[in-house]
């Protein structure tokens, strides 16, 4: 095997060394009551090239491959890759390194995430992001969680039902234990999330709101934060699509306290779901409380800048069962990728693309509701929408589909008071021509 | 020796970067963006935001400054890497572009099963072949690291237990487990108990039934443990557990010492994590991404994540409607990337192939603990599996610590082993060397690590103001604690 070096006199020379008569003794410590008593049966050992075989064969089962225009998003969004990210994310000094425990050995992990944390603060105006969560949806539930912390007495939080169904379930996963109680907020007919009757709802530690939400309307997060401070919560902001940003006041400016989501949408692909990037922040005076890694920046033993992971006293490793959360392996190569996808873009590319995907989902609602298609929530929305059809849309998607064109998430299973509704996505990966393409079957 | 007395780790072209904002020019662009096609819509511009306050840099700046800032770090492609409990072993280049296979790389994870049949069946046969390598019944493949798997496996105990109607407020925790242990088990409410290890480094059984009871939920052991021993006793350990209505969780960090030797569920453990970014090559990406996934006994399987992979005649499609289940802990299928991974590597060792890696792991650190025994302190002096564990109780003499040592051996071109952990050992120097590493690596390690004690002794200054062949030397932690710089401009 290509991998494993030894020769069989080096073997030899080693178990002599060791004073082994062969490797089975190595074992001698391992009783015969906990050892392996049958084959696994693992498919044969296949080269280099079989293996490249199989995995072509198994994409090649995939009813939609990367050819397929896809206008869905709902937490995973499909915006182009420029191949400096992924040269650059992948050279081996980087990907081949472990967590940056070494700091003089790793200077380029730790600057980069220096420098991710600094621009992610600032797309997201809060004071502090830390090195990365494993994805939006469980960088929520840690959100949730570090609000119950802050709060220390308070049992319940508010969350939005506009938020990621999947986010809601891992929020209910991470929180339930503990007994925590959640409350769920319901939708406007504008799409935005009703904050009418909070205070009937007693302490509550936090409010949760994802903006652009699950519809893709942008909540009125100025007016929420005023609100939820007003009954003493910590407004917790979360997203599935950073790029709304590029365009809309970040949730920090608005008066969230800690915002947190998803950042797949800055330079990582699809990938059926992860590895994704939790991205996790908050204003100043919550630093101590913050969830996961943090990389700051000092000097060495020479006055030169450098960095090191630090504030680790909230961390599992030193405070053991207080620590402010189990995290450990984070998503550090992913929020590397992020860096460099942010730095490609800068300022004035963010807010072009960001710009330029706004038009065209507008672009789009206007040619279906020209065609007969009704937007069910009327409030603004940052590349998704919902769409009610006048009559059944299965036909003509499946035609679509055929056209290699992908078009919308029926909602039914995820709401079912939207059933037959439709949630479309789209990018400045979805050309005019497809858009075109989609309204003239719809009118079809 | 090898044919070379040189080591690696001598100096080299280290160019210095500025941070990012310090570089470009407003105007600039490092990305291709497509052309309007559309008419700009109208927007409220109440809802508008300042631009965000990114630098503007070219192709060029962007690739220049992250090539810079790559060739301050090392990685395993850089040189050995004998990190203890970490597993840096060889990551595959092949596995890297079965990741990126464009079908696979583009796939949504929210479309109809129908459409997604070769990633979902990439699902299942990892599931299938990580039952089989650990003997256990039902794998979920959510969790996103280590900590994650845990974190899981505290859930199903959280399940199980509420399921049979009486919740349970403890756990045990030996010394000799995990650090991630005890903040897992916090996560679902429990208290964490200490269990000691004996004088050999081996869990006691009656110190185990003296603590269990019907208040604990369970056990949360590590094994191999991390002192690199095979926890001998574990069966009686997990009868103990169970005759007190209590669960066995197994903390399968330490996985590379024992494939194709250990068979977890005979051993009594009923919840297993795995590190796939340790036991089965996919890269740390200088943090991660990782996996953990989680096997349980048949048992179990009602209350493992939901969705759930499963198989159809030969159509495959994802299971939500498990009542027990704990629910859902990843937005979508966990870190499918790593998962192809894996897989990847699998199917490139096969059986043979992974029994041997664990063989030559094992192989590999008994070797590096035989011959620094003599020079090095070993608490636990006795045949080890994948990872030996050394002090620094005999460089105390000249005031050299373990810190000192590690910080030497980069100037000689090696990452430095695990240090301070695990916390049972005083100034611990854990190796964990990999089957990757062949024996002329080790040889040079070794003998790097021998002149570095003969220099604690003769000139051990030379330790204390190592590193000195690096980017920075060593940095300011206090300050850095102190005063926390987390976001640009810089102070310095």
């Amino acid at each position: 095997m290509r991998y494993l070096p030894h020769t069989s006199e080096e073997i030899d020379a080693m178990l002599a060394t060791v004073g082994a008569a062969g490797l089975d003794e190595l074992f001698a410590s391992v009783p015969s009551d906990c050892r392996v008593a049958r084959p696994w049966d693992l498919p044969a050992p296949r080269s280099e090239w079989e293996l490249n075989d199989h995995l072509r064969a198994l994409a090649a089962s995939m009813g939609v491959d990367e050819q397929t225009a896809v206008l869905v998003g709902a937490g995973s969004y499909h915006h182009h890759i420029p191949e400096t990210v992924r040269a650059l994310a992948g050279r081996s000094e980087f990907l081949t390194s472990y967590t940056p425990y070494q700091p003089e050995m790793a200077q380029g992990t730790l600057q980069a995430i220096f420098e991710y944390q600094t621009l992610t603060a600032r797309l997201l105006g809060v004071d502090v992001v830390n090195a990365s969560m494993y994805d939006g949806a469980s960088a929520l539930a840690e959100a949730l969680l570090m609000a119950l912390r802050v709060a220390k007495k308070k049992r319940r939080v508010a969350v939005a039902k506009a938020i990621h169904p999947h986010y809601r379930a891992v929020v209910r996963a991470y929180l339930q234990p503990a007994g925590f109680e959640i409350v769920e907020l319901d939708t406007l007919t504008s799409g935005r999330t009703d904050l009418g009757g909070l205070a009937a709802h007693g302490d509550l530690a936090a409010v949760a709101l994802q903006s652009p939400n699950f519809f893709g309307v942008i909540e009125d997060l100025d007016s929420a934060a005023a609100v939820v401070h007003r009954t003493d919560a910590l407004l917790v902001a979360a997203f599935t699509e950073p790029l709304a940003y590029g365009l809309f006041k970040s949730p920090g400016a608005c008066g969230a306290d800690i915002v947190c989501g998803e950042g797949q949408s800055f330079g990582l692909p699809r990938s059926f779901g992860g590895p994704y990037l939790g991205m996790f922040g908050c204003k100043a005076p919550f630093t101590r409380n913050l969830p996961g890694r943090l990389v700051g920046e000092t000097k060495d033993a020479e006055g030169r800048r450098g960095y090191v992971l630090t504030l680790a006293t909230r961390e599992q490793h030193i405070r053991r069962e207080k620590a402010t959360s189990n995290i450990c392996s984070n998503q550090g190569l992913c929020a590397l990728t992020a860096a460099i996808y942010m730095a490609s873009l800068g300022g004035t590319g963010l807010r072009q693309l960001a710009r330029l995907n706004y038009d065209r989902a507008e672009y789009l609602k206007g040619l279906l509701v020209r065609a007969g298609a009704k937007i069910v929530f009327d409030g603004p929305t940052f590349n998704e929408f919902v769409v009610e059809f006048a009559a059944d849309f299965r036909p003509a998607r499946e035609r679509l589909l055929a056209r290699n064109i992908v078009t919308g998430l029926e909602l039914g299973d995820l709401y079912p008071e939207l059933a037959g509704r439709y949630l479309f996505c789209v990018t400045e990966t979805i050309d005019k021509k497809t858009m075109d393409t989609i309204a003239a079957e719809v009118a079809a | 020796m090898s044919t070379t007395n040189e080591f690696p780790g001598t100096g080299g072209l280290i160019l210095n970067e500025p941070l990012l904002w310090h570089k470009g020019k407003k105007g600039r662009i490092g990305m291709s963006i497509p052309a309007g096609e559309v008419p700009a819509a109208a927007i409220d511009p109440l809802l508008v935001g300042e631009p965000a306050d990114f630098p503007d840099l070219s192709e060029v700046d962007v690739v220049r400054h992250y090539t810079r800032l790559s060739q301050w770090n090392f990685g395993v492609d850089s040189g050995m890497y004998p990190l203890g409990s970490c597993t840096m072993k060889y990551n595959p280049k092949t596995n890297e572009r079965q990741a990126a296979t464009p079908a696979i790389a583009a796939a949504h994870p929210m479309l109809a099963d129908e459409l997604c049949q070769g990633t979902l069946r990439l699902l299942h046969e990892l599931q299938t072949y990580l039952a089989a390598i650990t003997g256990l019944d039902a794998v979920s493949l959510q969790p996103a690291a280590g900590a994650h798997g845990e974190l899981t496996g505290m859930l199903i105990f959280h399940a199980w237990h509420r399921h049979r109607g009486a919740q349970r407020h403890k756990i045990l925790i030996p010394d000799t487990a995990h650090g991630t242990n005890p903040a897992s088990a916090a996560l679902c409410g429990y208290q964490a108990v200490a269990v000691k290890s004996d004088e050999r480094g081996m869990l006691d059984p009656a110190l185990v039934a003296e603590l269990m009871d019907e208040e604990t939920a369970g056990i949360m052991l590590t094994n191999p443990n991390t002192l690199g021993l095979f926890e001998e006793r574990i069966r009686e350990i997990a009868a103990i557990v169970h005759a007190k209505g209590g669960l066995v969780y197994g903390d399968g960090a330490n996985m590379n010492a024992v494939l194709g030797v250990m068979d977890a569920k005979r051993c009594g453990i009923d919840v297993l994590h795995l590190n796939l970014h340790k036991t089965f090559s996919t890269p740390h990406g200088g943090g991660g991404p990782g996996a953990g996934p989680v096997c349980v006994t048949g048992e179990l399987e009602p209350f493992l994540p939901v969705p759930r992979v499963v198989k159809e005649g030969d159509r495959y499609r994802l299971d939500s409607d498990r009542p027990l289940s704990v629910g859902r802990i990843h937005a979508f299928h966990g870190n499918f990337g790593v998962l192809v991974r894996a897989y990847s590597y699998i199917l490139s060792m096969g059986e043979a192939g992974l029994k041997r890696a664990s063989q030559l792991a094992v192989l590999n650190a008994n070797y590096v603990k035989e011959r620094l025994k003599d020079v090095l302190h070993l608490p636990y002096d006795r045949p080890c599996m994948h990872e030996c564990v050394f002090s620094d109780l005999k460089q105390q003499a000249q005031k050299i610590t373990t810190l000192d040592m590690a910080k030497r051996l980069i100037d000689y071109g090696y990452h430095p082993p695990t240090i301070y952990f695990p916390l049972v050992v005083h100034g611990a120097l854990m190796i964990e060397p990999t089957e990757t590493e062949c024996k002329d690596d080790l040889d040079q390690f070794i003998a790097a690590l021998r002149a570095i004690v003969r220099e604690a002794e003769e000139q051990p200054d030379l330790l204390r103001q190592a590193p000195q062949r690096t980017k920075v030397r060593r940095l300011d932690e206090v300050q850095a604690a102190r005063c926390p710089c987390l976001t640009g401009p810089s102070a310095v």
